[in-house]
């Protein structure tokens, strides 16, 4: 039962619109098909604005603001590409892409050639920790870097269990995962934040390994992560064989085979194989999110023996 | 109110909408023996005695009607028989109610409140209502409820039962009833029957078939003979499972259809291997809000598995009859043709609008989001709904010296029914069959913690480890269903069948526990 909302009128790019009251900066550039990059941002959560990738300049304003979350307000006027958003972009698509692997991270290719990002200019990166050595930090700790090499969060992948892995050498700490299983959805808290500064990184209450952590592996967090850090078990199998291959691959949309609720599930299969399982974000039903039955309770079709 | 309903496990997608409305201030009230993870969200939880629902509802109608806020214009513009229900729910006064149900007088009293009070209200039910000897008797109760109260026939308001499966909404909008045409429409009812009659140019039996309980009677006393089962496995999802087991087995031809060898495959005579609808087939699937939704194919089925519309096709065609039928599409539109309430559901209109829910009677039509929205006209059109008192029956098997313990079975989170699907995939959750007791329990029989136990009915005995569960009350067992290879808890559970709905009462049985 929505009331029908006051209209503002705002500026961007030049061109006068205008968008329902409580519409964020994104929206408005979506409704005139302005593109505006994101990474933290996805349409099934709460914005958090932490990647800074989305900040747009508002006349007025003596900092960028993130389009994902600042509202739209009567007689704004917004530029989306101007030279201090461009460099801005550039930084954060620099530093995120010395400290992160982000190959897995899909646009971020075309947004550092659009940019002109080198995150290579920082240096070769230094080795990858040890395991353990990043859970083991602890905040206000801080060694020196040795200057010659760009410091990154490269570690090894975490395998607790056979339905999904951690590879956190891949966490750009968008924070999705952590809403995805708070109270955008999920409702579960079984990862948080830890850590501050540059130690800070997704984890379970005191490091359990996820089958003793609160977790219910609703995969909510694979579903909602950019870069590739949470993936299938299936998936990470078939990629670490180097047998991943997009050609070959369809995406199906079909309705789950579990309970009464309808959720609508889209299978992803490379040669007669489940890879993975995500729900549509706008399904009215699932709103992108599953339970562990749909998401990973799939193998009785794939020859596994009850 | 969730009755009867642990959605945080069974409904995990369902009760993410619940979650979010209780962030925004809606106000939850769990009815379950056991404290669930859905009751842990409520703001309230009526830890009812097992087979106390009616005794419980009427009490809250007590309530409700003792304070004047039952909705006076509804019941006079659109119920009937509203007298009969005062004059039974008079005698559910609070403090009998306590007895019978053993929730607090006080809580009685608040969810009257709140419940006849909200502008929008929804009672939510499950198997904790219908598995019982008197299961119509606890649904019309909570009916009379929502009557009472006119949260009904309105946007955000109703009597919802969550759906179990699926399918199992779809399969009988779609005629998979031994009394219902496709579109609910009778099966007695000449007029209708010759529509199909004419289209299919035979005549249908005039009369109803059996239902699943009524048809394992009639193979009791030989009247059933031969027996067709397409992807059900009763053979351990029944209650009593060694007299189904017993009748299945004196069968002259027993044919099933799956795609596993299940329990009852190992039975049969012939099995043909089907496919998997959700993504070895095409087809539609209805869930609980009646939305019709499109399954499609993306995987191939292994070795000879066959679309299970190819099978029926094929079977019908060596029976001397040709449903012509190449496809699901094809079989979708006569299904269309034929029932009022699919007719504007084309698969084209499916694929667009993500979903239709029934009714839907043309191809304008957007669909029906609520139902009964007509008893808020006046004068009602058609008949105006009726009042079902309903006294309370306590469950078929009483507790005694010998059985002085209440089992109860259900579900868990990760699993799903006689785990022919789950345990096909490796839960990191999952633990194997339990004896849920409770910590007083536990103390009283002298058990550890993980320390088997043999649970013994008067059907029959299982052994299992023992798991302490603070949320059970004194008294109360929780078993599932999930690995009847491991533990048949099905030989404890009691056949007592409701005859209307023809539902065992998994729900309620008497046990007793002993150290193995």
């Amino acid at each position: 039962m929505s009331e029908s909302k006051r209209t503002i009128e705002l500026t961007i790019d030049g061109r006068k619109t205008s968008v329902p009251e409580g519409s964020t900066l994104l929206q408005a550039c979506q409704g005139l098909a302005i593109d505006v990059p994101t990474f933290c941002w996805a349409e099934n959560l709460t914005p958090v604005n932490v990647c800074r990738i989305c900040v747009v300049e508002l006349e007025g304003a003596r900092t960028l603001v993130p389009a994902c979350s600042r509202k739209a307000e009567a007689g704004m006027v917004v530029q989306t590409e101007s030279e201090r958003v461009k460099l801005s972009r550039k930084l954060v698509l620099e530093l995120l892409g010395s400290s992160v692997d982000m190959s897995l991270a899909s646009e971020f290719q075309a947004l550092a050639t659009k940019y002109d990002a080198h995150p290579e200019r920082f240096g070769p990166r230094a080795p990858r920790a040890a395991p353990g050595e990043r859970e083991a930090a602890r905040a206000g700790h801080h060694y020196a870097e040795d200057g010659e090499h760009a410091a990154n969060v490269a570690q090894p992948k975490k395998v607790d269990n056979e339905l999904f892995v951690r590879d956190y050498a891949k966490c750009m700490l968008c924070y999705k995962c952590v809403e995805a299983c708070g109270t955008d959805a999920q409702n579960t808290f079984a990862i948080a934040v830890a850590g501050r500064g540059f130690d800070a990184r997704i984890a379970t209450e005191l490091e359990a390994p996820l089958p003793d952590s609160a977790c219910v592996f609703c995969g909510n967090c694979v579903g909602v992560c950019p870069t590739g850090a949470l993936m299938f078990k299936a998936e990470s199998d078939v990629r670490e064989k180097g047998e991943w291959d997009e050609s070959r691959q369809t995406v199906t949309d079909t309705i789950c085979p579990y309970c009464g609720v309808g959720c609508q599930l889209t299978l992803r299969v490379q040669a007669n194989q489940i890879l993975r399982v995500t729900s549509p974000a706008d399904h009215s039903v699932t709103s992108g999110h599953l339970c562990i039955k749909g998401r990973f309770g799939w193998g009785f079709v794939q020859g596994k023996k009850p | 109110m969730l009755w009867g309903s642990n959605a945080r496990e069974t409904h995990p997608i369902f009760f993410h909408h619940v979650l979010k409305a209780v962030r925004k201030g809606a106000r939850l009230y769990v009815v379950d023996p056991r404290r669930t993870a859905s009751a842990e969200w409520a703001e309230g939880w009526l830890p009812v005695n097992v087979g106390a629902d009616v005794a419980l509802a009427n009490g809250i109608a007590h309530a409700i009607l003792a304070e004047g806020l039952e909705h006076k214009g509804f019941i006079a513009n659109a119920t009937e028989d509203v007298d009969a229900y005062k004059a039974l729910v008079a005698r559910y006064d609070l403090a009998r109610v306590a007895r019978l149900t053993g929730v607090a007088p006080e809580m009685i009293q608040r969810v009257a409140r709140d419940y006849a009070k909200a502008e929008r209200a929804m009672i939510c039910w499950t198997l904790g209502i219908t598995e019982h000897h008197n299961a119509v008797d606890n649904v019309l109760s909570l009916i009379n409820l929502c009557l009472l109260t006119g949260h009904v026939g309105k946007w955000g308001s109703g009597c919802n039962p969550l759906r179990g499966q699926n399918n199992v909404q779809g399969g009988g909008d779609s005629g998979a009833l031994p009394h219902k045409l496709p579109g609910f429409q009778d099966v007695e009812d000449d007029a209708i029957r010759a529509r199909y009659d004419a289209l299919w140019g035979r005549t249908i039996p005039p009369k109803k078939g059996w239902h699943l309980t009524e048809m394992f009677e009639a193979m009791e006393h030989g009247h059933l003979r031969a027996l067709f089962v397409l992807g059900e496995n009763p053979a351990q999802s029944e209650a009593d499972a060694t007299r189904t087991r017993r009748l299945l087995g004196g069968l002259e031809f027993l044919l099933v259809q799956d795609i596993f060898l299940t329990r009852t495959a190992e039975m049969a005579d012939v099995v043909l291997p089907g496919s998997a609808s959700f993504c070895e087939a095409e087809g539609t699937v209805t869930n609980s809000e009646r939305r019709v939704q499109r399954v499609r194919k993306s995987i191939e089925p292994p070795g000879n598995a066959k679309d299970d519309i190819e099978i029926l096709c094929a079977l019908s065609k060596r029976l001397g009859y040709d449903l012509a039928l190449p496809n699901a599409k094809a079989a979708w539109d006569e299904l269309r043709e034929l029932s009022p309430m699919h007719h504007g559901m084309s698969y084209e209109r499916l694929e667009a609008l993500g979903g239709i829910q029934w009714p839907c009677p043309d191809e304008s039509h957007p669909g029906s989001p609520f139902l009964h929205g007509r008893l808020w006209e006046t004068p009602v059109r058609g008949m105006k709904a009726r009042f079902h008192p309903a006294e309370d029956v306590p469950p078929v098997e009483a507790l005694d010296d010998e059985f002085p313990l209440r089992l109860t079975t259900g579900r868990r989170l990760d699993s799903y029914n006689t785990g022919v699907q789950s345990g096909g995939y490796a839960s990191p959750r999952r633990m194997q069959e339990t004896v849920d007791l409770s910590p007083a329990d536990m103390r009283s029989l002298g058990l550890a913690d993980g320390e088997r136990v043999r649970v013994v009915s008067r059907r029959g005995a299982v052994v299992a480890p023992a798991r302490v569960d603070p949320g059970l009350k004194p008294g109360l067992v929780f078993m599932t269903l999930h690995f009847p290879d491991q533990v048949d808890v099905n030989l404890l559970t009691i056949d007592a069948t409701d005859p209307r709905s023809g539902t065992a009462e998994f729900k309620a049985a008497a046990v007793r526990v002993e150290k193995v």
